[in-house]
């Protein structure tokens, strides 16, 4: 169980077996990775800072983590978001998840996606041509969030 | 009270955290008091509903009361992932 806010980048395949070494009831793994995009809206962008709120953001990421936890069965989850200054193709964000089967994983990974957009502390600032733009919040992502709030926990044993 | 800024609202008002002394009741009195204290806090505070705001760290509401509170944080909707 972790959770890690940090400026340098992560290597996912160390991670993921750090997770998984020694665990035979892990049987399934699902890894996100999300990168900086090199547009917006159509617009080159040249790179992106991320801001946050240290010492709260960790804490949002792990009560996100606890209440994936309450939801499915999971063996292990690890989340970890950058912040600071970051390029176009850089990771920003690594979520792992680990359980016997595999629909709990991917279900608890794509979770855990959609309320750490919208409930932990990060704010991104992009670099454009015309200067420094901040990211606002999309609906959609709101949206995203807003599905989990009343579906039942998926994902038990047999998948 | 400490008052903390993220984002264009820090930008807006220049700088990350600053201290004031309030007789603001709720999140809303405060935003008015802050209103009138230069024109980067005027700018930053013009439409509330583009901000959230924390109260000792706790995401809360503008209606919220603020007697007793140590920290009052102003940012805009987050933009993790």
């Amino acid at each position: 169980m972790a959770v890690r806010v940090q400026e340098a980048d992560f290597d996912i395949a160390a991670e993921m077996a750090a997770m998984t070494a020694g665990r035979p009831g892990i049987g399934a793994v699902v890894s996100f990775t999300g990168l900086v995009r090199g547009e917006a809206g159509g617009e080159p962008i040249s790179g992106m800072t991320l801001e946050h709120w240290p010492g709260v953001t960790e804490r949002a990421l792990a009560a996100i983590e606890a209440e994936a936890r309450a939801r499915w069965p999971l063996e292990d989850v690890l989340i970890i978001h950058r912040h600071g200054a970051l390029a176009p193709g850089d990771r920003i964000v690594l979520v792992l998840t680990a359980s016997a089967h595999r629909q709990a994983a991917f279900a608890a990974a794509e979770f855990l996606m959609d309320y750490l957009k919208t409930r932990a502390p990060f704010w991104k600032k992009e670099s454009t041509p015309d200067g420094g733009r901040w990211v606002d919040a999309r609906e959609a992502d709101a949206a995203a969030a807003a599905r989990w709030q009343d579906a039942p926990a998926r994902g038990g044993a047999g998948q | 009270m400490k008052l903390v800024y993220f984002a264009w609202v820090r930008e807006r008002i220049g700088t990350a955290s600053e201290e004031v002394s309030t007789g603001a009741r709720t999140v809303a009195e405060l935003v008015e008091d802050l209103r009138r204290r230069s024109p980067g806090h005027a700018l930053a505070f013009a439409d509330i509903s583009a901000l959230r705001v924390a109260v000792d760290e706790e995401v809360s509401d503008f209606s919220a009361p603020i007697e007793g509170a140590r920290e009052v944080a102003f940012f805009p909707p987050m933009t993790g992932g």
